[in-house]
């Protein structure tokens, strides 16, 4: 039974692995041509929003950034307690043809996926128990930025 | 407990500032979706609602058909006319038939003051309340509240007059109730004759005359004369009540700032309002029609929400379960 906290990131080290992916994203894409990037709410909105200042650093093209919230597209609306708030979704660009990178802030993958979904540009890999579960926090909404491991009866 | 709201949907009056503004920022991300080249999210998928109209409509029953359709529902329309309902069979019975056949939700509209509470006391589908007699009609009053909101951003202690026949009017106690919790200041403007014997009781200002409720407020929201409401001789003409009460572009040109001309459908063009005030730049009263489609999505999703049990036996699932419910 798990009962600490473990950091397996702190601010700076999450500062790394996001420069280190925004450079994969680019070198995945050759370039940044058609590259558009969308976070998923919430906190992947905020990591995206670093990963396009990044690009920008590195390559001098601010690509194209949107929002996503997935709350409405899930199958167990019925079974989440009190309904939850659903972010803003940004969108305005026709995406056909386009090179969508979707940021989410399980970018820790966590092995025992849940979904076929399969991260070309991981964060950081992490085996976590049954009864613990990852936290990643951003700066802009939690105060501080870190991922952390914690038990998952932890309010 | 069925989300935040309750089970039901009757009024506005019956609701706290802080779920009026849960409803209206739950619309917000709503809007957006009516936007879109697919103008669809699967959030209420499996989920059976029935729109129970009693009454005539055009614009509520379609915006609610919409707001449905759009969040993936399965929709049924029952209306008085060729149904059970004219042969005499009563309310209760209709909606516990409708309800053997299982279903999520009634939307019901009715010429009852009441009858959606009624209603809503005997099923265990939640009930929305779409128009009952001259009680409320909380959606009308949330998307209005919503244009208002567009324009102001905090409604707190903007000045909206509402305009004509309050006496039959449930939009007018939906938004009296409404925009008084978000503490808007309210007043009605009309012909003694057509406003309520009790309608101190809404602490709201009253203006006799047309020509002070434009110097004083910010925005009007302008109802519909009900003539097929009205069983005696509320007021002398048409005519007259225009010459009287219409809120026309001359009248507005008087005043000392823009206001806001909000109507909530159908229009009398030339009893209550003229074209050139509805149709003119300060008019918001398309802008009401397209947040109505929201409002109702949001009304929806709210009140179609989790089932205690269910959440229980799904816990222990991702991390992000816990992290949406904050």
């Amino acid at each position: 039974m798990a009962t600490k906290t473990t950091t397996v990131l702190d601010a700076r080290a999450v500062e790394r692995t996001l420069k280190r992916m925004s450079v994969e994203i680019v070198e995945l894409n050759k370039g940044t041509d058609d590259l558009i990037v969308v976070g998923i709410q919430r906190r992947g909105v905020q990591l995206a929003d670093r990963l396009v200042k990044m690009i920008e650093g590195g390559e001098g093209v601010t690509v194209p950034q949107g929002s996503l919230d997935i709350t409405l597209y899930r199958d167990d609306l019925q079974t989440v307690g009190p309904r939850p708030v659903v972010g803003p979704t940004y969108l305005p660009w026709d995406l056909d043809a386009k090179h969508v990178v979707i940021v989410d802030d399980v970018f820790i993958n966590r092995g025992g996926r849940e979904l076929p979904i399969h991260a070309d540009v991981v964060g950081k890999k992490v085996e976590v128990g049954e009864d613990e579960r990852v936290d990643v926090m951003v700066a802009e909404l939690d105060e501080r930025t870190e991922v952390v491991i914690v038990p998952k009866s932890a309010a | 407990m069925t989300g935040t709201l309750g089970k039901d949907l009757l009024g506005l009056e019956s609701l706290t500032g802080e779920q009026i503004r849960l409803i209206l920022d739950t619309a917000e991300p709503f809007k957006e979706i009516s936007e879109r080249a697919i103008k669809k999210v699967p959030a209420l998928r499996g989920s059976t609602i029935v729109n129970l109209f009693f009454e005539n409509s055009t614009r509520t029953r379609i915006s609610f058909e919409f707001a449905e359709k759009r969040l993936s529902a399965d929709t049924v329309n029952v209306s008085a006319t060729g149904s059970s309902v004219s042969k005499g069979e009563t309310l209760v019975d209709t909606a516990r038939n409708l309800e053997a056949m299982r279903i999520d939700m009634v939307v019901i509209r009715h010429s009852a003051s009441g009858a959606a509470k009624f209603l809503a006391d005997r099923i265990q589908s939640n009930v929305i309340n779409a128009g009952d007699g001259t009680h409320e009609h909380p959606t009308q009053g949330l998307l209005d509240i919503l244009t208002l909101r567009d324009r102001f951003g905090d409604l707190k202690g903007r000045r909206v007059c509402i305009c004509g026949d309050i006496l039959h009017s449930r939009v007018a106690r939906s938004n009296i109730w409404g925009l008084t919790k978000l503490g808007a200041e309210v007043a009605v403007c009309g012909p003694r004759s057509l406003l309520p014997n009790a309608i101190d009781e809404f602490g709201v200002k009253i203006f006799d005359r047309v020509e002070e409720a434009i110097e004083w407020a910010e925005a009007l929201n302008v109802l519909r004369l009900q003539f097929e409401r009205m069983t005696a001789g509320y007021i002398p003409s048409a005519r007259e009540y225009n010459r009287v009460f219409g809120i026309s572009r001359e009248r507005l040109d008087r005043a000392q700032r823009d206001i806001l001309i909000l109507h909530p459908g159908p229009m009398n063009r030339g009893v209550e309002i003229d074209s050139d005030v509805a149709d003119g730049p300060h008019s918001v009263i398309l802008d009401q029609v397209t947040n109505g489609v929201a409002v109702r999505m949001a009304v929806l999703y709210l009140l179609a929400g989790g089932k205690p049990e269910l959440a229980e036996a799904a816990k222990g699932g991702s991390s992000r379960r816990r992290k949406e419910k904050e």
